[in-house]
């Protein structure tokens, strides 16, 4: 199977502070991948520069196959990857309905667009309507973004991430911060929405992560130490070190 | 089945109401606004009002729509101005002829070149960034405008006769009336656009870069690329104002374009409400009003605006139009009413209030610059010697009582607005 994503000694220095030393990782197409890690491993300075929101000290990413290092955000997501935030990052003065047509709008190619009507283009508005029902949105459609609860903010982020169809699929602790129930409805819902699509996951959750991921990165330090399938992570000697904070015993 | 299609049918014309009442309202209104008010004054005010109109229109196109704070909007307005001067002499020299009404087309070119040329580097960023070029451009034009002065007429500006052009259907624009009808048109050919404007998708990502520039590049859009788009749709229609102006008065100056009428412009937005796609136009009619009104009565009126903007800022940053926008809800459960009596009750105090605080201000103005040994005034139609006790003991006492009846009378209003704003009982059983 080829490659969705793939990483080639990615670097990342802020300042004299290496905080991505050397990552090397290929993501196939339609897997779902989680990365684990311990706070401070540098999990989310790892999206931020596949995504396109930091730029590389060094290394090279590609996604199928093309080389996107360094590109700015809009060009990777036109691309076909999309992600969503660890902290919700939304549009918190329009409409729920408004966040998700805005997030549509690229894919369903209006661009930059000022000769068409947003409330005309019933095709657009049908499929909003498909994505609000999706993440659960539906009655909540007219209020302001930003009044929404947590959960359902958090739901909304993962909405702006997917509705644009993008292949690679990229969530941030889609889960953090939740209860019980509202942790098994985002599972449900990640698992709809990732249906065919390769899903890159960043979460703390373990619970989540070896329910959903067919394999694991352990990403310790800004270095990866170990990618495969959750048993053999689970069973891993030196992920159950550097992860649970076992101390390693040198000889 | 025809009862279906009576409700269908109803059903349609209560949509179209709703669609196009409001812009055949508008238009009504425009036509026949000056049978009511036909004094030279009030066209002169009126005409006044339409260009300004679509000048804080355009303005919020930045401001409230698009989330860029600009302190140089005059340039385009006042470049479109300059063209438009320009052009009207050109169609006196017969260089170029076309008719006057479509002037104003030049002015909005004008002003769209401008904006691509400074949008293309002032929009990477917005807020601070953003200001500070808008600023400093605005500067460097009002400065231009004394240095290149075949253009810009040095101090004494540009003028033009209006009259030269070839006439449209027997108009010459001789006539302030007759210019009525034609920044009428205007107004209501950009207000629709305008409008149009923040329904399409270029609109609607306006709004969501205002929102949150971030994560609209992670949806595929370029921020720095919405915002120019925006910034050169709002240059377009500022200079269209401009040159709306150009035609009214015969004359464009460096005034025009330097940044105190930047500043009114937001005072105008602001004032008027930059949240809602009305503001800028109640803004502007309010704006006007004041200025050409309230300086026949008082000079010092630009303190007023100045104190007017302040407790927007402070007290209602929604602006005028969000104070009638709180009042929705309460209106649409049909308790407007319980309001009626505590607002009485508080704004009686309140003008008090008001009063004392602007007749201290007067008395104040009139002994500092009236000419010596002149110590009688007028206020409000009542004559009195500034330099006698009398007049600061009612002022004293209107403040103090006033203010302390206000204080007072603010718990019961409170107390009413949550009252009306309260939701159904119906509501809280979670029937509809």
């Amino acid at each position: 199977m080829s490659s969705a994503i793939k990483l080639d000694e990615l670097r990342k220095s802020f300042g004299p502070t290496e905080i991505i030393r050397g990552v090397n990782l290929d993501i196939k197409k339609g897997e779902r991948h989680a990365i684990i890690g311990p706070n401070g491993a540098g999990k989310s300075t790892l999206f931020h520069l596949i995504s396109g929101r930091y730029n590389l000290s060094g290394g090279h990413v590609s996604l199928n196959g093309e080389e996107i290092s360094n590109l700015p955000p809009y060009e990777i997501y036109r691309k076909g990857l999309s992600r969503s935030f660890q902290v919700t990052n939304i549009f918190p003065i329009l409409s729920v309905f408004e966040n998700v047509r805005c997030s549509l709008m690229w894919s369903e190619d209006y661009k930059y667009s000022f000769w068409h009507l947003v409330d005309r283009e019933r095709k657009l508005n049908d499929r909003a309507a498909e994505v609000l029902e999706e993440i659960g949105l539906t009655s909540r459609q007219h209020v302001p973004a930003g009044v929404l609860t947590y959960a359902e903010q958090r739901a909304l982020e993962i909405g702006l991430a997917a509705a644009g169809g993008a292949d690679v699929i990229m969530l941030d602790e889609p889960t953090a911060g939740m209860s019980h129930s509202e942790t098994d409805q985002a599972i449900e819902l990640i698992r709809r929405i990732t249906v065919g699509k390769t899903l890159v996951m960043v979460e703390h959750d373990m619970g989540v992560v070896f329910d959903l991921a067919d394999r694991i990165s352990v990403l310790v330090y800004g270095e990866i130490i170990a990618t495969d399938t959750p048993e053999n992570i689970r069973n891993n000697k030196a992920v159950q070190e550097a992860y649970l904070g076992v101390e390693a015993e040198h000889a | 089945m025809s009862d279906i299609a009576k409700v269908q049918n109803a059903v349609m014309s209560a949509s179209f109401l709703k669609r196009f009442g409001p812009w055949l309202l508008l238009a009504l209104g425009l036509i026949v606004l000056p049978f009511f008010f036909s004094s030279n004054i009030a066209v002169y005010t009126m005409n006044l009002m339409g260009i300004f109109i679509i000048f804080a229109l355009s303005y919020n196109m930045l401001l409230g729509q698009g989330g860029m704070l600009s302190f140089g909007h005059a340039v385009y307005f006042g470049l479109g101005g300059f063209m438009s001067v320009h052009f009207m002499n050109y169609i006196e020299a017969d260089i170029f002829v076309v008719p006057v009404v479509i002037v104003p087309i030049f002015g909005g070119l004008i002003g769209l070149l401008f904006a691509v040329i400074v949008g293309s580097f002032s929009t990477r960023r917005a807020g601070t960034v953003f200001a500070m070029i808008s600023l400093g451009i605005g500067e460097l034009i009002a400065s231009c405008s004394l240095i290149f002065v075949a253009f810009f007429g040095g101090e004494e500006g540009i003028s033009a006769d209006r009259t030269m052009g070839p006439e449209v259907m027997g108009v010459d624009f001789a006539q302030d009336i007759e210019v009525y009808y034609l920044i009428a048109v205007w107004a209501f050919i950009t207000i629709a656009l305008m409008y149009l404007f923040s329904r399409t998708p270029m609109g609607r990502m306006a709004n969501a870069v205002r929102d949150n520039d971030e994560r609209i590049e992670f949806i595929g859009y370029s921020q720095r690329k919405v915002r120019f788009i925006s910034f050169c749709a709002s240059g377009f229609f500022a200079g269209i104002a401009g040159g709306l102006f150009a035609i009214n008065f015969e004359i464009v100056t460096e005034e025009n374009l330097n940044a105190l009428t930047s500043g009114v412009v937001l005072l105008m937005a602001y004032i008027g409400g930059v949240g809602f796609f009305v503001g800028p136009i109640v803004g502007a009619v309010v704006f006007t009003l004041l200025q050409t009104l309230l300086s026949n009565y008082t000079e010092i009126w630009q303190l007023y605006v100045g104190v007017l903007f302040v407790s927007t800022v402070m007290y209602a940053p929604q602006g005028l139009t969000g104070l009638i926008a709180m009042h929705i809800p309460a209106f649409k459960m049909k308790r407007l009413r319980v309001l009626a009596v505590p607002y009485v009750r508080a704004g009686i105090p309140t003008l008090l209030l008001l009063a004392g605080i602007s007749g201290f201000l007067e008395t104040i103005h009139h002994v500092r610059s009236a000419a010596v040994g002149e110590t009688t005034m007028s206020l409000l139609g009542i004559e009195f010697d500034t330099h006698t006790i009398m007049p600061w003991i009612i002022i004293a006492v209107l403040v103090v009582v006033g203010g302390y009846l206000t204080k007072t009378q603010m718990p019961q209003l409170r107390e009413a607005w949550d009252e009306a704003n309260a939701p159904l009982k119906s509501d809280e059983g979670g029937a509809s």
